[in-house]
């Protein structure tokens, strides 16, 4: 029995072995570099050059396109990401009625996370193009005057968030499996009291599905923080730096300027906001996340 | 009274709820109708797609676009190149994965559940804070421009598809080990002969998210890739896009071309798509 135990404790450290060592080599590693090259002057080619905090104060003292990203980038996010949840739980609900052709709908609806995330982009350029594009032209038809989506400066990040409502797919599908686990006594229940729809919602379906929703919430934010490949393949950032989002900042730093150092420190303060976020998300949860048998 | 209220149930559950099915197939139509448009415009010659107000159905349909985006870019390269990152970074990753859910779910060692609680941590992890460090590594190895970043920290396990495996053995009897070790054979062997036979559907939903995970990888092959010749599709569309950006049937054609096989995928495999995300978002 004893040696067993030690076969069973070899063979275990054999096979924890690779992801432990990624864990170690692509993550612990880089973060801890990563937080020493911020404090460095480093330009790829020859040497780094210690500077202290020079690189965070030059992001919020001098640098002038900084704020404008930060601004930016929470515009984006705190509007795509509720509205993301709320398409994405909205969707859920019709679907998770006994319907007829749930299997179709569903794939209708999560077809669109399915396209790989660059062509749908280059897709989008197109439908947002304002002479000959699908939307303006639909707008037409009920007399709405052209829009310059991605091309106007106002309305640049509205139409990133509309395009991002276009993939809830995932987030939807999440959702239904969350609400399918309603049991559906509780409804039964409700009826017997006489509730509303809305009561209905509000007091069952909302409570039951919160762990659902706190997974979502958390791994949208994360997503949706860094978008990338959509403001660098559409708008480079334009008009007017208006689409320049945070990780498309970075990215230029890192890849265009070659500023590792200063990259670094733009990395560091987004992974510290992103964790304070979260921290934030998980220790609220706790006054609105529904745990059944607890 | 009794009627009344029967009635009055359930808008969460009716069957006929004509204002339900107007909602959804209006949703329906702002999902579906971007890709009719990316259909429709690939079939359209220059003349056509610049008419306004637009027109739906091709007149005539040209074919045209196709053979043109393969002289334009090398496409059939490009592909190549995706599969040559993307065949052993999926079949490293099934195999890593494999391991550690296996480690992580069956067998019995001290610390288990705080080492993968640590390494669940890293699924919040932005990948920004990692992306610089890790490239830096890899050009002081001096293997930018290569595959090799693409490729070998796939072998390292994903701690995502670990934890979709393991949710799946923990559902596989444990008396199955227990008399597989009582006849004298290995965690290896019980893996290999009892587990992974059984698991077919999960590991057939990871290889598809891996799969999938490579073809639409952009930023890798972005950073790691400078050299023409060995773009992937994702990284060789955008070149074409900032190259022909107004021959609209052009772009429409080669998209096309990118999309094509994935929605082939989905509809051969969809069940593993679908139980796969719902899976994610079930606690073990």
């Amino acid at each position: 029995m004893y040696s067993q135990k030690k076969t069973e404790i070899f063979w275990a450290i054999v096979f924890i072995l690779p992801a432990v060592l990624g864990f170690l080599l692509w993550n612990i590693i880089p973060i801890i570099s990563s937080a020493v090259i911020s404090f460095t002057e480093y330009r790829l080619i020859g040497p780094s050059i210690w500077v202290g905090w020079d690189n965070y104060r030059f992001l919020f003292v001098e640098d002038f396109l900084f704020p404008k990203v930060i601004k930016v980038t929470l515009y984006y996010s705190l509007v795509s990401v509720p509205l993301k949840l709320m398409f994405a739980l909205f969707i859920a609900i019709l679907l998770n009625k006994k319907i007829k052709g749930l299997a179709i709908f569903r794939t209708i609806f999560y077809l669109p996370a399915i396209v790989p995330l660059i062509a749908a982009t280059i897709l989008w350029i197109w439908l947002f193009n304002p002479d000959f594009g699908l939307i303006n032209s639909f707008l037409q038809i009920f007399g709405i005057a052209k829009i310059q989506w991605i091309y106007g400066s106002k309305t640049v990040i509205p139409s990133l968030i509309l395009m991002s409502l276009w993939d809830v797919g995932p987030l939807m599908i999440i959702f239904l499996a969350g609400l399918q686990g309603v049991p559906r006594t509780l409804y039964e229940a409700a009826d017997i009291d006489g509730a509303s729809n809305f009561r209905k919602f509000y007091h069952v379906t909302l409570p039951m599905i919160t762990p659902t929703l706190l997974f979502n919430l958390v791994i949208t934010i994360i997503t949706t923080l860094q978008t990338f490949l959509q403001p660098y393949v559409m708008t480079e950032g334009g008009p007017n730096n208006e689409s320049l989002l945070y990780l498309l900042y970075l990215y230029r730093t890192a890849f265009k300027d070659y500023e590792m150092g200063l990259a670094s420190a733009q990395a560091w303060l987004i992974f510290i906001f992103i964790a304070l976020l979260s921290y934030i998300v998980f220790k609220t949860s706790k006054y609105w996340v529904y745990y059944e048998g607890k | 009274m009794k009627e009344n209220k029967k009635n009055h149930t359930s808008i969460f559950f009716q069957t006929n709820n004509k204002f339900t099915y107007i909602i959804l197939i209006s949703l329906s139509f702002f999902m579906i109708m971007p890709l009719v448009w990316l259909v429709r415009s690939s079939f359209m010659d220059m003349k056509q797609i610049f008419v306004f107000p637009p027109v739906w159905i091709p007149d005539p349909f040209t074919f045209d676009n196709y053979p043109e985006v393969f002289e334009a870019v090398p496409f059939l390269r490009y592909f190549v190149n995706t599969f040559t990152i993307l065949i052993p970074a999926v079949i490293g990753t099934v195999i890593s994965c494999c391991m550690g859910a296996y480690a992580f779910s069956r067998l019995r060692w001290p610390y288990r559940n705080f080492v993968f609680a640590v390494l669940m941590t890293t699924l919040m992890l932005p990948y920004a804070v990692t992306l610089i460090p890790t490239f830096l590594i890899w050009a002081k190895l001096g293997l930018v421009n290569s595959y090799w970043p693409l490729i070998i920290p796939k072998w390292f396990g994903a701690i995502f598809y670990i934890f979709l495996l393991r949710q799946f053995f923990l559902t596989i009897p444990k008396e199955l080990d227990e008399a597989a070790t009582i006849d004298g054979a290995t965690p290896l062997q019980i893996l290999w002969h009892i587990i992974l036979p059984l698991s077919k559907p999960a590991l057939i939903t990871v290889a598809i998210f891996a799969a999938l995970a490579e073809w639409n990888d952009f930023l890798g092959p972005l950073i790691y890739l400078n050299k023409d010749e060995d773009f992937t599709l994702a990284i060789g569309l955008a070149q074409f896009t900032g190259l022909y950006h107004s021959q609209w049937n052009l772009l429409m054609a080669a998209s096309t071309l990118v999309v094509v096989p994935v929605i082939i995928l989905f509809f051969f495999a969809q069940k593993h798509f679908i139980e796969g995300i719902a899976l994610t978002g079930t606690k073990g």
